[in-house]
């Protein structure tokens, strides 16, 4: 190859590269994040994380798309150990992971009915939802008593207090023709798990809504780099292949 | 293209171990697609076992349930209609239920089943798939005058006696089949689908 | 090549007799074995074959993907993740088809990046190129219906926001969109009517334009980075002398790329499916809702550089025709170009900074579509820069850049400022 083609192919793959690389950094959301660090592969986290999720979560949000049965089998959990820990509806194995509150109760309630959570994860990105979960302080202007800096004027309430303890905001003066904002968060009263602890849990509960997401990536991963390996042994022989049959051309 | 210097044995030997790799990859590429049109979670959803109350249907009685979208059958057999089960051997296919495929092995007996009295199979012909009526009187019927109780298939006239066993001389080739299913503790339901503990 | 077909005679009888009635042995060794490729090609030359591949996959997954997929505003979204949990393996057969979509792009892209670079577009493969760009825009289209097919948010508004460019044009606009919609929004008639267009009427055309395609390139040959008419030094028995038979050569090669290149869709499919939101856009996995539009709404990252073209421009009949003279720009390219040397080994300078800064524009672009631009300039110049002021200069430069390129081949080339090097008589390397 000449030095002109070599050169602009190299420009061109360098532009790309660059946009990729600048881009995959935009993707990663909004400033301040902390990042989740989950790991879906994790078993006893996804299993810690469902029994959070069933506990506390459950109530008002649904799994529309997410069968108990997968949840078993994928949690390496029994049929039985799901239908009894996780299944308070009622429903049989095979059956969605329904929230027990109709959508007019929901909508009484809380203004709009919870949202549905199966693609919450792949919507919103785990780290969304671990600094969510972490960022409710107390706050008496809203209806539920509740506010979050990650979602200004959420309509939930902070369901893991008890776990968390209460947050309370501290205000930066408000400069002229703003309001004032929340500088930072602190806690008020411990709750039931210390703050490391209740960093774990979150982590566990997101790591499930990861997985709940995308049941297919605990498969897919595991999966891929056998693809892979086999391809790259078959391109290997290609390889000698072509090689073999180019001695010929001079 | 003959060229001096080649080795053709390396090329025939690159060419076929190539050819093989490829080909078994492109057969586990082929899989996915193939299972894909494996019953989905959904199907096996619906699919799941069915709770069928029987304590209402009275002796000699059929009722129907429904499990998987198949009809199955749930006949309460009166003393003589299991009476009539026996000295029919000879008229049969397969009076000693010897195909494995068309029941469970706790139903591979006399009666079929797992008690006499309740017989439970799936109420559909093995011939074509048509469901067969149930002709539950031990008395002469018009397609036959020594009728001693069985189901009776519209479309193509085979015949089964009342524990699902086809008749010689019909089109249908097996016995009625009987679906994997266990009695609860209160003898009043009927777990279709599942077979009882130890059994298979 | 194609202008003299090979007969073959089979000795089998059966054989024979088929090969009389419908010479289907002769026609692939005409194509294949008798089909002589100039032997220099270089890296540039495997996006040909790996985009025939690629549309394979497309089909072949796009088909049982249609074997579970409803086409129904009501049913759309979840059919879509009933594939990828309930169906066994439908997560799989959904992300080749979700990847495949984005690798067409990158191979095509390249592709006519290699045509440009190494002037295949020019006499006599004009017909060549031409057929390419239309297998480009059908291909647009095809990508943006199956994009609508999910029913997500982004699918909803991308679908808004493209029907609505037709609403530029005077007079029939409004009645047009509508027409296009069958609504007064994208709703269950649009899906209906794109996934008849996405899963039978583009995959055909797309089909037949292939086959011209192929069928044009074999009559004239392959061009080569060289830029050399092979077909102008023969043998004494009439081969080219700087070809070789495409079978095996060729197939050979081909076969050592798709390796290389199925390792990285692999790596994609199961490592990457959503690229970080490039491939999958996480707000398509909400539901389409009319009331609520995405934050950051822009298309993906294949139609972005356009999606720029079209945002860069403060009027809408305008933005429009300016993003259609982008395209059709690519179409005149043959006649534009009036120099006589091929390949830019041996063009002049002007050529080399002029197709350089071409691919940088559409790159640059591409960055203002996709948003990364807006991210960026409060990194690059302070939390209170104008944002929206900064990326319209940015975009605008590089956006007469890109139109500018075009013109500017023309003037180059027509007013004779070019100054070539001499052109070898035979091709000179080869790997």
């Amino acid at each position: 190859m000449t030095k002109p083609s070599l050169l602009i192919a190299r420009a061109a793959l360098a532009a790309l590269a660059c946009l990729f690389f600048a881009s995959t950094a935009a993707a990663g959301e909004g400033e301040g994040m902390e990042a989740a660090n989950t790991h879906i592969d994790n078993i006893s986290s996804l299993q810690s994380g469902a029994r959070l999720y069933f506990n506390y979560c459950s109530g008002c949000h649904s799994l529309k798309y997410m069968r108990y049965s997968r949840i078993a089998e994928d949690l390496k959990l029994s049929d039985d150990e799901v239908l009894k820990n996780f299944a308070f509806t009622g429903a049989k194995i095979g059956e969605m992971a329904m929230s027990n509150m109709p959508e007019a109760d929901a909508e009484k309630f809380f203004g709009k009915a919870p949202p549905d959570l199966s693609l919450e994860a792949r919507a919103k990105g785990p780290d969304w939802i671990y600094n969510y979960l972490k960022s409710f302080y107390i706050d008496s202007t809203r209806p539920s008593g509740w506010n979050n800096t990650v979602f200004p004027n959420v309509s939930m309430p902070n369901v893991l207090w008890e776990l968390q303890g209460v947050q309370h905001a501290d205000y930066a003066p408000a400069k002229p023709g703003e309001d004032a904002h929340v500088e930072k968060l602190e806690l008020a009263s411990k709750g039931t798990l210390s703050p490391t602890q209740y960093d774990d849990a979150v982590r566990d509960l997101t790591t499930f809504l990861q997985y709940v997401g995308e049941p297919a990536a605990l498969k897919r991963e595991s999966m891929g780099i056998w693809v892979v390996l086999y391809l790259a042994f078959f391109t290997f022989l290609a390889y000698l292949l072509k090689h073999e049959f180019w001695k010929d051309v001079h | 293209m003959a060229i001096e210097g080649v080795d053709q044995g390396r090329r025939r030997f690159l060419t076929a171990t190539t050819a093989v790799v490829g080909g078994v990859g492109a057969l586990a590429a082929v899989v996915p697609f193939i299972k894909t049109w494996e019953p989905s979670a959904r199907a096996k959803s619906a699919g799941a076992p069915v709770l069928a109350d029987i304590s209402k249907i009275e002796p000699g009685q059929k009722v129907t349930f429904g499990w998987r979208s198949l009809p199955v059958f749930v006949v309460n057999r009166t003393q003589p209609q299991l009476d009539a089960l026996k000295g029919e051997d000879s008229r049969l296919k397969d009076p000693n239920s010897d195909n494995t495929d068309q029941q469970p092995t706790f139903a591979k007996n006399g009666t079929r089943s797992l008690k006499p009295e309740w017989l439970i199979v799936i109420g559909i012909c093995t011939h074509l798939g048509c469901v067969p009526d149930y002709f539950g009187e031990l008395k002469p019927e018009p397609f036959d005058p020594d009728w001693k109780g069985g189901f009776y298939c519209p479309c193509h006239k085979s015949r089964y006696d009342l524990a699902g066993r086809v008749f010689q001389g019909v089109p249908a080739p097996a016995n009625l089949q009987v679906p994997p299913y266990k009695f609860m503790d209160d003898n009043k339901h009927v777990m279709i689908g599942v077979s009882p503990q130890g059994a298979a | 090549m194609a202008t003299a077909p090979i007969r073959i005679q089979p000795k089998n009888r059966i054989l024979a007799w088929i090969e009389d009635r419908l010479p289907i042995q002769s026609f692939l060794a005409t194509h294949t074995s008798e089909y002589y490729a100039p032997k220099n090609f270089n890296l540039w030359y495997y996006f040909g074959s790996l985009a025939l591949l690629v549309l394979v996959n497309q089909i072949v997954t796009g088909i049982f993907l249609t074997m579970f997929y409803k086409p129904d505003a009501a049913q759309a979204f979840a059919s879509v993740e009933y594939i990828m949990r309930d169906v066994d393996w439908g997560w799989l057969i959904r992300y080749m088809h979700e990847v495949g979509a984005s690798m067409f792009f990158i191979v095509v892209y390249l592709h006519m990046f290699r045509g440009l670079m190494y002037g295949s577009y020019k006499k006599p493969r004009e017909l060549v190129w031409l057929l390419g760009m239309l297998i480009f825009l059908a291909l647009m289209a095809e990508a943006f219906m199956g994009y609508v097919l999910p029913w997500g948010n982004m699918s909803f508004w991308g679908a808004k926001v493209i029907i609505s460019l037709f609403g530029a044009i005077p007079v029939v606009g409004d009645a047009l969109v509508q027409w296009i919609m069958g609504d007064y929004v994208p709703a269950d008639a649009t899906l209906n009517r794109f996934f008849a267009l996405h899963v039978i009427a583009l995959p055909l055309v797309l089909l037949l334009l292939v086959v011209l395609h192929l069928a044009a390139l074999h009559e004239v040959g392959s061009n080569n980075p060289d830029g050399v008419e092979i077909k102008d030094k023969k043998t004494p028995e009439g081969k080219p002398l700087d070809g070789i038979p495409f079978h095996p050569y060729y197939t050979v090669k081909d076969l050592f790329g798709v390796g290389f290149f199925l390792i990285l869709c692999a790596f994609l499919i199961f490592f990457q499916p959503t690229l970080g939101g490039w491939f999958l856009e996480p707000d398509n996995f909400i539901p389409a809702n009319n009331l609520v539009t995405p934050e950051h709404i822009k298309p993906v990252w294949y139609f972005t550089p356009f999606y720029a073209m079209l945002r860069m421009i403060p009027a809408k009949l305008p933005g429009v025709i300016t993003m259609f003279v982008g395209i059709i720009a690519l179409f005149l390219v043959p006649w534009l170009d009036r120099g006589r040397v091929k390949s830019v080994r041996y063009r002049g300078l002007g050529y080399k900074i002029g197709l350089g800064l071409f691919v940088i524009s559409f790159v640059m672009l591409g960055a203002v579509g996709a948003g990364v631009t807006t991210e960026v300039i409060p990194q690059w110049f302070g939390a209170n820069a104008d944002v929206t002021t900064i990326e319209n200069a940015f975009g605008r430069f590089w956006l007469a850049i890109y139109l500018l390129s075009f013109v500017g081949l023309w003037a180059y080339t027509y007013f004779g400022f070019e100054k070539t090097k001499p052109v070898p008589e035979r091709v000179t390397t080869h790997d």
